[in-house]
């Protein structure tokens, strides 16, 4: 780049901003196409019901298919879980009360939000603990440190040394 | 020597923490059904017709449920070790037969071998999910009292046979 002629740099700008644009464009696309949307089958006798199914699906993981929730994931279980929520949901149980029948029968792993409690507790206040400790060790750091720049003493010939090279004008100052 | 120490330490303890997580198996979700009553179900049994099974009749009896369906390909890994198994006569051997098609099922059992006392027809899947199954195949120990007491996620080895589900077996009975 360096050694290019300046006319090729403003080219090459141009050129990068034609791409991020085109790319931009792509992405929108992307956004606005159907594709995008929910992966899962919609049911489309009730849009309410339907959005509730879904808002509830992307709280539970799919078990076969563990980085997904069983609203993203189109394994059979997933489509069973889904149904289930459905069929739950339209006889008119809470959200908790789905929720509790997923754990009974899936164990916690099941939400896809980490409940907090004690088998928790370590994955939610880990970061800020050891955040925690590495400001006391840098806090600690920087005053032992200071203390030490500040009780630091000089060697007299060290320091008589330094005089002569400053010279009278120092000595005038001090 | 004692400044490196300290970083060595949080090394080896670290390392330490990977490693054992690096054994861990994510495939393996605890089943939150451990020594909970095995769910209340009744279900028909594969090629018979009007003949239904609950779970209440093995009471007394300490029990194994294997889950499996003709469209498992893991299922065909293992139903030799589970025919070994039912050669054995430890203790009753049960199928679910998960969301298959009962003519698919007698099929199979006909071609591999049928190793059960009988099989229950899942047809959609509900008992599976209430007893939180999410990868076929899966094998239960259920004992006198209805409690489940062991869940192996996955094919049945002859290690898995020797080293959990029999010693298991012999202290339930005890």
């Amino acid at each position: 780049m360096l050694a290019l002629p300046p006319n090729s740099t403003l080219r090459f700008n141009l050129a990068l901003i034609w791409l991020s644009a085109i790319c931009l464009a792509l992405l929108l696309l992307a956004y606005a196409s159907p594709s995008h949307a929910q992966s899962a089958k919609p049911v489309a006798e009730d849009p309410v019901l339907e959005k509730k199914v879904i808002t509830l699906s992307n709280e539970l993981r799919c078990l076969v298919c563990q980085n997904q929730t069983i609203a993203d994931s189109n394994a059979e279980l997933a489509v069973d879980l889904r149904n289930q929520v459905r069929k739950q949901l339209s006889e008119g149980k809470s959200d908790r009360e789905i929720l509790d029948y997923m754990v009974e029968r899936y164990g916690e792993f099941v939400l896809y939000r980490p409940p907090f409690n004690y088998k928790t507790v370590l994955l939610w206040a880990g970061p800020f603990l050891l955040l925690l400790i590495a400001m006391f060790i840098l806090i600690q750091q920087i005053r032992t440190r200071h203390k030490h720049l500040a009780s630091e003493e000089f060697n007299p010939t060290d320091l008589s040394r330094a005089k002569a090279l400053l010279g009278s004008k120092s000595e005038g100052q001090s | 020597m004692k400044r490196y120490l300290i970083p060595i330490g949080i090394f080896v303890v670290f390392f330490g923490f990977l490693a054992a997580g690096l054994q861990l198996n994510p495939r393996e979700v605890p089943s939150p059904l451990i020594n909970k009553s095995a769910p209340a179900f009744t279900l028909p049994v594969l090629g018979k017709d009007n003949v239904t099974f609950s779970p209440e009749e093995m009471r007394g009896k300490v029990w194994v449920l294997n889950v499996w369906a003709s469209w498992c390909a893991a299922c065909r890994d293992e139903h030799p070790h589970l025919v070994q198994f039912a050669k054995t006569q430890t203790t009753p051997l049960l199928g679910l037969d998960y969301k298959d098609k009962p003519e698919d099922a007698l099929r199979w059992l006909k071609e591999f071998g049928d190793p059960y006392v009988l099989s229950i027809s899942d047809l959609k899947g509900q008992v599976g999910i209430d007893y939180g199954v999410y990868g076929v195949p899966e094998t239960f120990v259920i004992d006198k009292a209805g409690l489940i007491r062991l869940k192996h996620i996955g094919p049945v080895t002859p290690s898995v046979i020797e080293e959990k589900i029999l010693p298991l077996i012999q202290k339930l009975n005890s």
